[in-house]
């Protein structure tokens, strides 16, 4: 779906480059999130994903990177729109129209599909993300945690092949926070929808990624399975990781290994369970 | 002292927060927890006069918001607001730090050693120069912290700090706020941080639904499930695991990772002397 090959960009009057020789490759289904200190070129790697780059920003561009086999030079932000969906972290330079209802139409019209496909899209999308009792609501009206779910729901509502979210849930309470992820985990499971996550708060997102990438001064430093990628302790300085791993790369640290850090508390629960039940028995 | 009484606010004819009572002590650091739209932002809006109570009253350092002006009211109390953009306006980051010292005529030395420090201290050192608009989100969330933090002010009260900070701004971010409560100053944090909340160890008051639902120490509001998902929040996860083990015999209500790893230590040593 994604094929970054030695992809560098330099933006325009600065010196360093925001991304170096970034080799990645993103297949369909997968839920990736990407994370890393800030300034680690996670957010200028997802505006290469859209043409944002090199369309929007001006800079320096090296190596390749292709969209379902599109390479994105030469293709405009609105073209590589349709199979890339992208949610920023801040809603309100999302949502534009009188109402709610009105923008999370937006898309599917410009789309030029049918009047009914249009509705069914859009209560659908309503539904998913919680917000279909503001119909009607304009988007100043609404909190932040809504008008982030209007924002979500308005890129929802083009069945975009690939989502690309960058931070969406940092203005909604963890409870809205883990029902849009849940949400979100949810469309790749129904559509076999791709999902590129930007993300410092790990703890509520780690159980459902496929694949954590770190990123650091611009380049990928470590990409596995979230299991494999928490347990790497040396090399996470300065990202948060889950205080659940946490807690297991200590308890490893000081001689007991339970085996792979876990990611979820779930699973943290189980594993010291089945371990001190033996205990018992 | 911040002290609200019989606290009502509505916009239009919507009341928002209902009778609302809270002291909140000189050097106290006490975060605001709760769901989007509980009101939080309406109650801390009252603490520099932005807003003024459609019934009751709040007091700061025992003069009433209504006989005061926002002006007046900044000097003690430093609001930082959760969107950056609703407070930057200059052209460089260091004029736009440097702004409010400059208002209270300190002189231009003084000025430029504070803003020099603060920068620093907020990992902005290298951005003085730079225009706010060019930075990231959280760079420019930290640029509008340093613009308050900078003179200081008797009070701070800061909405959301955390969204968009990394791991390591955050720990940066607590350090400074820890520092600035031990140097006696009042921190009011807004937030739906439970992590950052559980390093942080203050006072938690629960807001939800425009009523205050709870109000004392972290660890025992925040190991409360239930009070805890009233209030739209998710509980810490070492508290999730402590409390699952429960029937193991761990303590339920240890909440912070230190202790759960002793903890667990202690326990695992026992397993391993009886299996030797």
């Amino acid at each position: 779906m994604i094929e970054a090959h030695n992809l560098s960009f330099t933006y325009a009057g600065s010196k360093r480059p925001a991304i170096l020789d970034v080799n990645l490759g993103v297949d369909k289904g997968e839920f990736v999130v990407l994370t890393g200190p800030s300034g680690c070129g996670k957010t200028t790697f997802a505006r290469c994903l859209n043409g944002l780059i090199p369309n929007f920003y001006q800079g320096e561009l090296s190596g390749s990177i292709t969209i379902m086999g599109t390479d994105i030079s030469g293709h405009t932000t609105s073209e590589l729109s349709r199979k890339v969906g992208f949610v920023f972290q801040n809603p309100e330079n999302q949502l534009f129209s009188l109402s709610i209802e009105r923008d999370v139409a937006f898309g599917p019209e410009n789309l030029g599909l049918p009047k009914e496909e249009t509705r069914r899209r859009v209560d659908w999308a309503m539904e998913i993300t919680g917000i279909s009792e503001l119909r009607e609501a304009a988007p100043y009206e609404l909190s932040g945690g809504q008008q982030q779910r209007a924002a979500i729901a308005a890129v929802l509502a083009m069945k975009p092949e690939i989502m690309v979210l960058d931070e969406p849930t940092s203005f909604l309470d963890p409870l809205s926070a883990s029902q849009i992820l849940e949400a979100v985990a949810d469309l790749r499971e129904e559509a076999n929808m791709t999902i590129v996550l930007i993300e410092h708060r790990l703890d509520l997102a780690s159980k459902y990624a496929s694949r954590i990438v770190v990123m650091d001064q611009g380049r990928v430093v470590l990409d596995g399975p979230p299991a494999k990628v928490y347990g790497e302790e040396a090399k996470l300085i300065g990202v948060g990781i889950p205080k659940i791993s946490m807690l297991f790369n200590l308890l490893r640290q000081d001689g007991f290994d339970m085996g792979e850090t876990p990611v979820s508390v779930e699973e943290a629960t189980e594993r010291l369970r089945s371990y001190l039940k033996d205990d018992r028995g | 002292m911040i002290e609200v009484r019989g606290l009502c606010f509505a916009y239009d004819d919507v009341e928002v927060l209902h009778n609302i009572d809270l002291r909140i002590s000189d050097g106290e650091f006490v975060a605001v927890m709760g769901e989007n739209g509980a009101g939080k932002t309406t109650l801390i809006k009252h603490f520099n006069g932005l807003l003024k109570p459609s019934r009751g009253e709040v007091l700061i350092d025992g003069v009433s918001t209504r006989e005061s002006t926002v002006a007046n009211l900044s000097r003690v109390v430093g609001l930082v607001f959760q969107n950056p953009d609703h407070q930057l306006f200059s052209e460089t980051v260091f004029e736009e730090v440097a702004f409010s010292l400059r208002n209270l005529g300190y002189p231009e030395e003084t000025v430029r050693r504070r803003v020099r420090f603060i920068l620093e201290t907020l990992d902005l050192g290298g951005y003085a120069e730079e225009s706010p608009l060019m930075l990231s989100g959280g760079e420019r969330k930290r640029v509008a912290l340093a613009s308050v933090l900078v003179s200081e002010p008797k009070h701070i009260i800061l909405d959301e700090p955390t969204i968009g900070q990394d791991y390591q701004q955050k720990e940066r971010l607590r350090n400074f706020i820890v520092q600035m409560n031990s140097q006696g100053r009042t921190v009011v944090i807004v937030t739906h941080d439970v992590e950052f909340v559980v390093d942080c160890k203050p006072r938690v008051v629960l807001l939800s639904r425009g009523s205050i639902l709870a109000d004392g120490p972290y660890d025992s509001i925040l190991s409360d499930r239930i009070l805890v998902e009233k209030a739209s929040l998710i509980p810490p996860q070492i508290s999730i695991l402590m409390s699952s083990l429960a029937g193991l015999g761990f303590n339920p209500k240890i909440i912070d990772l230190y202790q759960a790893r002793s903890a667990l230590e202690k326990r695992l040593c026992e397993y391993v002397s009886e299996h030797v």
